[in-house]
């Protein structure tokens, strides 16, 4: 796909995968399930769900998962959505069509005076406003009682709204025939009846996981359920989407899709410390990299966990670390040094909202700005912001190659909301070769013709070496390549050297790196930005990070609805894709710049680096910790170029001004 | 066939190869307590048999920093307090290195503390020598972690309401498993105690008393001291924690009334570095993970073989 005469944006990868449904006849929220699952934390939502996601993916159907949890230690509303479809999903959709609300069974106590209400049956009431017209709703009547029902209003709700609900006494079944906490399955039974599902890919999924008494159980319960909503008399029309695979799928996250593009890269040293939601990647490493051959660390603190990445790399191990926005704070002064020292190193940022602790399990894009600039002195780091699980992987063996061939951090900017979502990606896309390469770095035959001064020290640091900027790293143990590394700003040898030329000489060769870069992924057959959308579309629609497939979906029905609208997806924020930003807001009348945070950071780096457009640019922005429906974007273009006011909702639409 | 083959090599090591050319003499002030140090260590390095490209010797930030630039091995002058975590993952990374860090009392008792009471539970098999002249020098003289209470400087105009840091019971609280003292003035004894330091098998700590004439006037020149192990008031046994406690404290406490007690106070018996921990848990591999990166012929595992069926 291009636009205007110069080709700039070459093949997206996005074509590649099968995910890119373009237009559609029936809009994708109209015939997806939206399955969404309720109830406490420390319920089994999360593993329930990502049973049924499994089962409705053998099915041959694809999915897309979307987690909401508190941040508390037990209890408090948690519920996982998953969207199955016969076409790739892009995104959680507009609402849900069909509740499974379990009750919070470790809700507290209400008191007249506590900001907490119910508790117990927020997992039903808390989605009223979220349910389609027309959805299903199964409630577990063995934790609300008619009284209760009739308290929080359901009957007239479902009235008003069209509801089709049924109640299952879920804890009854699970307690007759297994303990309570198995009311989970009990739902997944009901759900598979209305919905006519069969039950053999849940059976599967119970007898891979379990055995002996507890399976027995489990598959009791499922039965036992399932016969029981086949009692009800079916009102609703919704049922589970029909689907084939042309090819074997995998269910995985965007956490996943990180480490296992590290562990492909060569990666085999990680250093970290727990901070959600970057802690899921973290963990994915340290369960795997003994099978790997790898060192994984838990340290005292994310100071010390950038310092070991950085330490596991000066010695010859490709090496990553990273945090979440606090944590990745405390890694300013490593992050810095790895760029004086021309240390390569992968650093991972998982954004949640901030400033401080803020909404620590909700998503934000808020530390755009923080990940740029952090550290003192000039920057020179590349930084990228994938957009879904496939450009997760790709961008992370990616970073691994450009850190290691160019000695420079690179960061990995993504977002609770891709880290924890799970969608079906065909598992041949992993088919590919590990890329151990250390990159840049000399052998001892290659030290033996490389520069050193007259006492056989190694010219690290040269500034006459390569156009590009790059000098080849020695490791320590190799002979010939003895050296200083330093935070200073230093001499060909390492030495700490404040002479003036030299110090320009440094700083000029340490930035050229960055626009070789820029360069090379310039000139490279794909990009790291995927565009989407009719090219010849006067509306353009610009995005960053895990945003695009949703601005994608919009653009779909954006067209279907009469509109002319285009989108772009970046990835690269540092260094910055100018001439591909060019070419689409060149292309386009007007351009909405959606993204999830307050102060239009994306905007204003796209200004600052393009240094015009600024009128054309207009900002949809988000941040109540909730990702964006793609109905949402579609509310909120509407209302830009139609000039209808503010849309309804948290997001907010903020019109273009000047450069 | 390893790609580093600097470690391990049989040759004789002169002192004189760990001089810099590019940078030789020092600019540390007349007198400084820092000359010793750097003296022992190159005196050390060929006694223990390695040459400077087995050695990485990573420093912090300071005067004591400045080791680095005088030392010639590979080296890595971080940042202030970060000599520990670099260091230790470098060990991690290729265990045949010879690593040494190294800082001030403010780099490792203040900024560093946390990092060094981790790399001192964890008992990375390394040596860490502190510099500790009781100032921040580098800064011009503010009062430092070791400072005595009642020190004043620029900073604590009416003198420090604070007590001192126990680098020696901090040191051994946290889990190192060689602690020693050891002052400038005392050359011989200096070098023995980095040889030693050195040799051992796990985290060894040794707090180098280095006078500093130019901020810290006041302070002793760590004149006269004592070995412990040569004077018969002290006869305590060192594998005994318990009274390697007794004596660090004792020590810690007496330099703060003038009298200087140096010498071997805590060498724990049996234990294994952390790498030999961190293998037998089978989260390790056996050979040097560094050496993988140059092998040609190496096998890497792909997550398509090992990890996507969980996921169909």
């Amino acid at each position: 796909m291009s636009y205007g005469s110069k080709p700039l944006v070459r093949t997206p990868p996005f074509v590649d995968y099968g995910t890119n449904t373009g237009s559609e006849a029936v809009p994708m929220t109209e015939r997806s399930l939206m399955w969404r699952i309720a109830g406490g934390s420390g319920d089994g939502i999360d593993s329930t769900s990502q049973n049924f996601a499994k089962a409705l993916m053998r099915s041959g159907l694809h999915v897309f998962t979307h987690r909401h949890y508190p941040s508390r230690i037990r209890g408090g509303h948690t519920y996982v959505e998953v969207r199955a479809d016969s076409e790739p999903v892009r995104s959680r959709g507009d609402g849900f069509n069909f509740l499974l609300a379990l009750g919070d069974s470790f809700a507290r106590s209400p008191d007249e005076d506590a900001y907490y209400d119910n508790e117990e049956l927020k997992p039903l009431v808390e989605h009223f406003d979220d349910l389609n017209e027309g959805g299903v709703l199964v409630y577990d009547s063995g934790f609300a009682d008619e009284e209760d029902i009739e308290a929080v209003g359901l009957h007239e709700r479902a009235e008003a709204e069209g509801w089709h609900v049924y109640p299952v006494d879920l804890r009854a079944i699970a307690r007759e025939h297994g303990r309570e906490v198995m009311r989970n399955t009990a739902g997944v039974g009901a759900t598979a009846a209305l919905l006519g599902m069969d039950t053999s890919y849940f059976e599967g999924l119970i007898e891979g996981a379990m055995s002996g008494e507890v399976m027995e159980a489990n598959l009791t319960i499922l039965d036992q359920a399932y016969q029981a909503a086949l009692e009800f008399e079916f009102t609703h029309d919704l049922r589970v989407p029909d689907g084939t695979h042309e090819q074997e799928q995998a269910l995985v996250s965007g956490s996943n899709a990180i480490a296992y593009g590290a562990l492909d890269a060569g990666c085999r040293f990680i250093s970290g410390y727990p901070m959600t939601p970057w802690t899921d990647v973290f963990t994915i490493m340290s369960q795997n990299l003994p099978n790997f051959g790898g060192i994984s660390e838990q340290v005292e603190d994310e100071i010390a966990a950038a310092s070991l990445a950085i330490g596991a790399s000066h010695t010859g191990v490709k090496a990553m670390s990273g945090s979440s926005g606090g944590g990745f704070a405390l890694m300013s002064e490593p992050l810095g040094l790895a760029e004086m020292t021309e240390t390569p190193v992968v650093l991972v940022e998982a954004m949640r909202a901030g400033p401080s602790t803020g909404l620590p399990t909700k998503t934000e894009q808020a530390d755009l700005e923080h990940v740029l600039y952090t550290s003192q002195g000039d920057s020179s780091r590349v930084v990228t912001a994938p957009g879904n699980q496939f450009e997760a992987y790709e961008q992370t063996r990616e970073l691994f190659r450009i850190a290691y061939e160019y000695n420079l951090p690179a960061i990995l900017l993504y977002d609770q909301k891709l880290g924890g979502e799970m969608r079906t990606v065909p598992a041949s896309f992993f088919d590919r070769e590990p890329d151990p390469a250390p990159g840049a770095v000399l052998t001892e035959d290659e030290l033996s013709e490389a520069a050193h001064d007259a006492a056989g020290k190694y010219k690290r640091y040269a500034t006459d070496g390569a156009e590009d900027g790059v000098n080849p790293r020695s490791v320590p143990g190799q002979k010939g390549g003895r050296h200083l590394t330093t935070g200073n700003e230093s001499m060909a040898v390492g030495h700490i050297s404040e002479d003036p030329d030299n110090r320009n000489a440094q700083v000029d060769r340490r930035l050229r790196k960055l626009d070789a870069i820029r360069t090379e992924l310039d000139e490279q057959e794909t990009s790291h930005q995927t565009a989407h959308g009719p090219p010849e579309a006067t509306h353009g629609l610009l995005t960053w990070g895990s945003n695009q497939d949703t601005v994608f979906e919009a653009v779909d029905r954006l067209n279907a609805r009469g509109h002319e609208v285009k989108a772009l997806g970046v990835s690269d924020l540092m260094p910055y894709p100018e001439l591909e930003v060019e070419a689409f807001l060149e292309s386009v009348e007007a351009c909405l710049v959606v993204e999830m945070n307050a102060t239009a950071q994306f905007r204003g780096l796209t200004q600052k680096e393009l240094g015009r457009f600024g009128p054309k640019l207009s900002s949809l922005l988000k941040y109540d910790g909730e990702p964006f429906e793609p109905g949402e974007i579609i509310d909120g273009f509407e209302a830009n170029v139609e000039q209808t006011g503010p849309p309804t909702g948290n997001i907010k639409l903020v019109p273009g001004a000047g450069d | 066939m390893t790609a580093f083959s600097a470690i391990g090599e049989e040759r004789e090591i002169d002192r004189h190869e760990f001089t810099p050319e590019v940078e030789p003499q020092p600019t540390w002030c007349p007198g400084c307590g820092d000359f010793a140090v750097l003296k022992a260590l190159k005196q050390a390095m060929p006694e223990v048999g390695r040459s400077p490209e087995e050695v990485l010797l990573v420093t912090g930030i300071g005067c004591s920093g400045k080791l680095s630039s005088y030392f010639e091995s590979y080296g890595y002058h971080a940042i202030h307090g970060r000599s520990l975590p670099i260091a230790r993952a470098a060990k991690l990374a290729n265990p045949g290195l010879e690593v040494v860090a190294a800082g001030g009392d403010g780099d490792g008792y203040g900024i560093g503390a946390n990092h060094f009471m981790h790399t001192a539970r964890e008992n990375h098999d390394m040596t860490y020598i502190v510099f500790n002249n009781e100032i921040f020098g580098l800064t011009k003289g503010q009062t430092s972690p070791t400072s005595p209470k009642g020190h004043k400087s620029k900073t604590q105009p009416h003198g420090s309401a604070k007590d001192p840091v126990r680098p020696m019971s901090l040191s051994l609280a946290s889990g190192a498993s060689y602690i020693a003292r050891t002052a400038a003035v005392n050359p011989r004894q200096a070098k023995e105690i980095l040889v030693e330091a050195i040799r051992h098998d796990g985290f060894a700590h040794v707090d180098f008393l280095t006078q500093c004439p130019t901020w810290n006037k006041d302070a002793k020149e760590y004149v006269p001291y004592t070995d412990v192990q040569d004077d018969d008031e002290f006869d305590f046994d060192v594998t005994d924690r318990r009274e390697a406690a007794e004596a660090m404290y004792d020590a810690e406490s007496r330099l703060y009334e003038g009298e200087v007690l140096t010498g071997r106070f805590y060498r724990q018996r049996n234990r294994l570095p952390y790498d030999e921990e961190k293998q037998a848990t089978g989260e390790m591999p056996s050979e040097p993970l560094a050496e993988r990166y140059f092998d040609e012929d190496a096998e890497w595992e792909r997550a398509a073989d090992e990890l996507i069926s969980r996921h169909t």
